[in-house]
């Protein structure tokens, strides 16, 4: 008898075909507006073109009149429901329909509810609003002078537009290094405000039932369980008479996590009509109401030695939160993970301060397919090392060599409190450097400034926070952020999976099966997975931050292990030894003195249900709650190599090369593409992709012609490299790695511009790296900044 | 008002079968196909034509069917996502994206295959850059996009005529 081959069961490791995909590839998903109920109604929501303005009054009577009209609600109605605001996750309020003044362009102001998508829309459009407008605030440094006008002025207590202020690291000890510095290197720089924008919109079908008292919401959420506590608590329904359904989701990346205002309009409307209602966002409501990101002022300072060590590290950030603090932020989450900056490098001490401000924006600062702000954080921390290293007149590589953390090094304490636990950080870079060929793109270089043309190469290492986490620091709405994992399997040996958390083009439905066959020697094949359904899903966080491997991944394999101790028990009575004789190999126990005598898994399975021994509770069924230690941390080295045209600033991508160690690999090919979709995200970010506002407050890309999203033509290839250091504390040794190559990614961008205009003196351009602004730079030798313009009157 | 919603008769050709069906002037062919003929592997994603989620083929040609009026496919011959496979058997395309890992979230799948589609009909062996080129109204915001031209590729391979010299 031979154990089995785990590639052959689709287990650990096995490039498994993804079983989402057979319903998929035929137009057979089932996305939020593909559902259709009976006596379905549909919602549509009236938004404000003003970013801040008194309500003087809201005529809603034409509406009331068209045929085919079923409701139109106002902020005054919500009221009555005491639900004309909302809780956020981050423990501010929001405005679920204004009745006072609007704070943003785009907020909600009513909605309507028609027999059709079509007569709701034109129920909107004869709603008369009538706006008194006040001066719009569009920057935190707008919003921070003395005499800015007050936004949140719903707020009792509230005297100005800060919204938060925090600081971490050791300040006395920070102003000491800088103190005996040979060097100090400063840096200032705006991360542009960008949005996550999958290209489903988001949209939810509530359906509160009367008779039974039940409500049923299907909704785009990539946190199920979350939204069912938020809608017990906000709508004060009792918990298990509320059932959150999230089926297939067309792209999250952070987009899908908030609670928005039209989700709990169709949840009241439902109420007030016992019928079912439907709201599906248009791509501009997406674009301008829901979940922004980054935005966020650094300037901050290294300082140096100058044989090249990094003595401290200090920054402030300003951050632009619009007009709600809407973000999934864990109370305890002092600063959003932004002091996770420079955790590969070996520093001392550090010192970091953030503010956040108000401003006549969207609520902003989601989690951008990343986890909450550490996007910003390394991004800012590449674009320092790069800067730093220049300053002392030393090779970048050379100078992260210095810096990252060694492999003896670990567990290492970061000046900011994190533990990172495992990595090769010198391996990754060495794969990069040999992969790019780097000592001969330095030499073409020079041979090509010799002719006039601009080369340059950019590097940018990173490790990042991953899989939130471990429930001493963090919490959602006070619930700690564990997740979960159930497995029953059958009396056949199938077996079904469902978790908490929440696929979203991940592939779950393939990954954790292929855990339960590492894990039990079940096909995966034989293993259905489930998620997204309260009321049949055990209770969990959701699907952001990179944490579904790290933590509803860790569950599944723990719960597939209890699976396995009781079938054990099982074995023994089946194999007439004493369970200490049981031997396992994958798929299959034995008796350690007789190899040859041994069961299945399977023949475990039907014994369960019908020859287990005397006193063993029938079944073969579990359920874990996984608790990490700690986060995971992987690291990743990317390179660019571009080439900068003078004459129009437009810059090409050379070559690529990607170096991630995310620890073990559960699916090579999953991983591979969530990296490629990763870096075509930091492409974007660093090429063209930003929403911006004009003076007004008018948000300018607030679709898809405006808002430029890299297409197939654009988009360069990915070189793919990889190291592996398992995660010393997760069970299958798994790190995350949905976000790296997004959060990793537009430093190695923006250095390759800028070195390839190191000899202009540039220290800065903000991102985007449009053309007119590398342009600009090369011909005015000034650094170029892409903070939004403020009115002056 | 009441001209809105005078409905108007289109006779189309949807997926080989011959529909009669009575729709509002303003109606567009995507909320057509979905909400009229059930059809939602056809997807929205932006009120603009640029995304690409609602791409069908209208008389072979690739058309953003959010910016199509219903009325306009009178007489015409629409198809879809749910046209591609032939009884059980998937379309190259289909087999394509599977093997290769040509989608995450699976959204801007039909759309995309229907676009590749239309190359391909047109253009049996193309390049990566043909491919690139023809699939830049499309937006796909998990992959990357390499895997998707790998896709294409794979299809047009598996289409080709199995005879060389």
């Amino acid at each position: 008898m031979t154990a089995l081959d785990e590639i052959k069961i689709g287990g650990l490791g096995s490039s498994r075909k993804r079983v989402e995909d057979d319903r998929f590839i035929r137009g057979r998903g089932n996305y939020t507006d593909d559902i259709t109920l009976p006596g379905m109604l549909h919602m549509e929501i009236l938004r404000s073109p003003l970013a801040h303005a008194r309500i003087k009054s809201i005529d809603t009577s034409k509406a009331w009149q068209i045929p085919g009209v079923r409701l139109v609600l106002t902020g005054e109605m919500a009221a009555q429901r005491n639900l004309a605001w909302m809780p956020t996750l981050s423990y501010d309020t929001q405005a679920v329909l204004a009745t006072d003044k609007v704070r943003f362009q785009g907020q909600e102001i009513a909605c309507v509810v028609a027999d059709d998508p079509y007569i709701a829309k034109d129920g909107c459009e004869a709603i008369d609003v009538e706006y008194e407008p006040l001066p719009p605030i569009v920057n935190p440094a707008q919003a921070l002078a003395p005499d800015a006008p007050l936004i949140r002025d719903d707020k009792e207590g509230q005297t100005d537009n800060v919204c938060y202020q925090w600081e971490v690291g050791d300040k006395e000890g920070t102003d000491r290094a800088f103190a005996q510095a040979d060097v100090v290197s400063r840096l200032k720089l705006h991360y542009p405000r960008s949005h996550p924008s999958p290209i489903e919109n988001c949209g939810s079908i509530a359906n509160f039932d009367p008779a039974t008292q039940k409500l049923t919401v299907y909704m785009t959420t990539q946190a199920p369980h979350i939204i069912r506590a938020a809608v017990a608590l906000v709508a004060e329904l009792p918990e298990h008479m509320i059932r959150i359904i999230s089926p297939d989701i067309g792209g999250g990346f952070g987009n899908k996590v908030p609670v928005y205002p039209g989700y709990v309009c169709s949840i009241l409307c439902s109420i007030l009509l016992g019928k079912p209602v439907k709201w599906i966002e248009d791509k501009s409501g997406n674009l301008i109401s829901t979940g922004f990101a980054r935005d966020m002022y650094f300037d901050g300072e290294l300082a140096l030695r100058k044989d090249g060590r990094i003595l401290a590290a200090r920054f402030h950030a300003d951050t632009d939160q619009g007009a709600f603090f809407s973000d999934a932020q864990p109370s305890k989450f002092k600063i959003g993970l932004v002091h996770s900056a420079f955790a590969c490098y070996d520093i001392p001490v550090g010192h970091i301060t953030a503010r956040g401000a108000y401003t006549n924006k969207a609520p902003g600062g989601v989690a951008y397919r990343c986890s909450f702000r550490v996007t910003e954080a390394m991004y800012f921390q590449e674009r320092m090392i790069a800067a730093a290293a220049a300053d002392l007149g030393l090779d970048p590589a050379e100078f992260r060599r210095v810096n990252l953390v060694r492999d003896e090094q670990f567990p290492y304490r970061t000046p900011f409190g994190f533990l990172t636990d495992s990595g090769q950080y010198h391996k990754c870079l060495q794969i990069g450097l040999d992969a790019i060929g780097y000592d001969q793109f330095l030499k073409d270089k020079e041979d090509a400034a010799k002719r006039g043309r601009r080369l340059g190469i950019g590097i940018s290492t990173m490790t990042e926070p991953l899989g939130a986490g471990n429930s001493r620091e963090y919490d959602i709405l006070g619930i700690k952020m564990f997740d979960s994992a159930e497995l029953r399997v059958h009396p056949t040996g199938k077996a079904i999976l469902r978790t908490g958390a929440k696929t979203q083009g991940q592939g779950h439905e393939t990954t954790w099966a292929q855990i339960v066959a590492h894990e039990l020697g079940i096909p995966a094949a034989d293993v259905l997975v489930e998620e997204g359904d309260t009321d049949t899903a055990p209770f969990g966080m959701g699907t952001y931050a990179s944490r579904s491997t790290p933590v509803a991944g860790a569950a599944v394999a723990m719960v597939s292990r209890k699976i396995r101790a009781k079938a054990r028990k099982l074995a023994a009575h089946l194999l007439e030894v004493s369970e200490e004789d049981v031997e396992w190999e994958l798929g299959r126990f034995y008796v350690r003195s007789a190899p040859n005598r041994g069961v299945t898994i399977q023949e475990c399975a039907m014994a369960a249900y019908g020859n287990m021994p005397d006193g063993m509770e029938p079944g073969l069924e579990n359920n874990a709650y996984y608790d990490p230690p700690n986060l995971t941390w992987p690291f990743a080295c990317y390179i660019a190599t571009v080439e900068v045209d003078p004459e129009t600033g437009v810059w090409d991508v050379l070559r690529f090369v990607a170096v991630d160690d995310c620890g073990v690999r559960i699916n090579p090919m999953i991983v591979e593409g969530q990296i490629m979709g990763g870096l075509t995200e930091a492409y974007a970010m660093s090429n063209m992709q930003f929403i911006t506002f004009d003076e007004e407050g008018n948000c300018v890309g607030s679709n898809y012609m405006d808002y430029l999203l890299p297409t197939a033509w654009e988009t360069p290839g990915f070189e793919l490299h990889e190291v592996v250091t398992p995660c010393p504390h997760h069970p299958i040794g798994a790190k995350g790695v949905g976000e790296c190559a997004a959060v990793g990614g537009p430093a190695a961008f923006v250095n390759a511009v800028l070195d390839a205009l190191s000899d202009t003196g540039v220290r800065n351009i903000d991102m985007p790296l449009l053309p007119d602004r590398v342009w600009e730079a090369i011909n005015t030798r000034a650094d170029i900044s892409g903070a939004p313009p403020v009115r002056t009157d | 008002m009441d001209k809105l919603v005078d409905k108007r008769r289109v006779t189309v050709t949807v997926n080989g079968e011959e529909r009669v069906v009575e729709v509002e002037p303003r109606v567009l062919l995507a909320h057509l196909l979905r909400q009229g003929l059930g059809l939602t592997g056809t997807h929205i994603g932006c009120d603009t034509t640029n995304c690409g989620a609602c791409t069908v083929l209208v008389d072979g040609s690739p058309t953003k069917s959010c910016t199509m009026l219903a009325v306009q496919t009178d007489g015409h011959e629409v198809r879809t996502v749910e046209g591609m496979a032939q009884a059980s058997e998937l379309h190259p395309l289909q087999e394509g994206f599977k093997e290769e890992h040509g989608l995450q979230c699976g959204f801007c799948t039909p759309g995309m295959m229907m676009s590749a589609m239309a190359l391909l009909e047109r253009n049996p062996d193309p390049t990566e850059e043909d491919i690139r080129w023809a699939l830049s109204g499309n937006l796909c915001r998990c992959t990357g996009y390499q895997n998707i031209v790998k896709a294409v590729l794979w299809a047009a391979k598996k289409m080709q005529p199995a005879v060389t010299a």
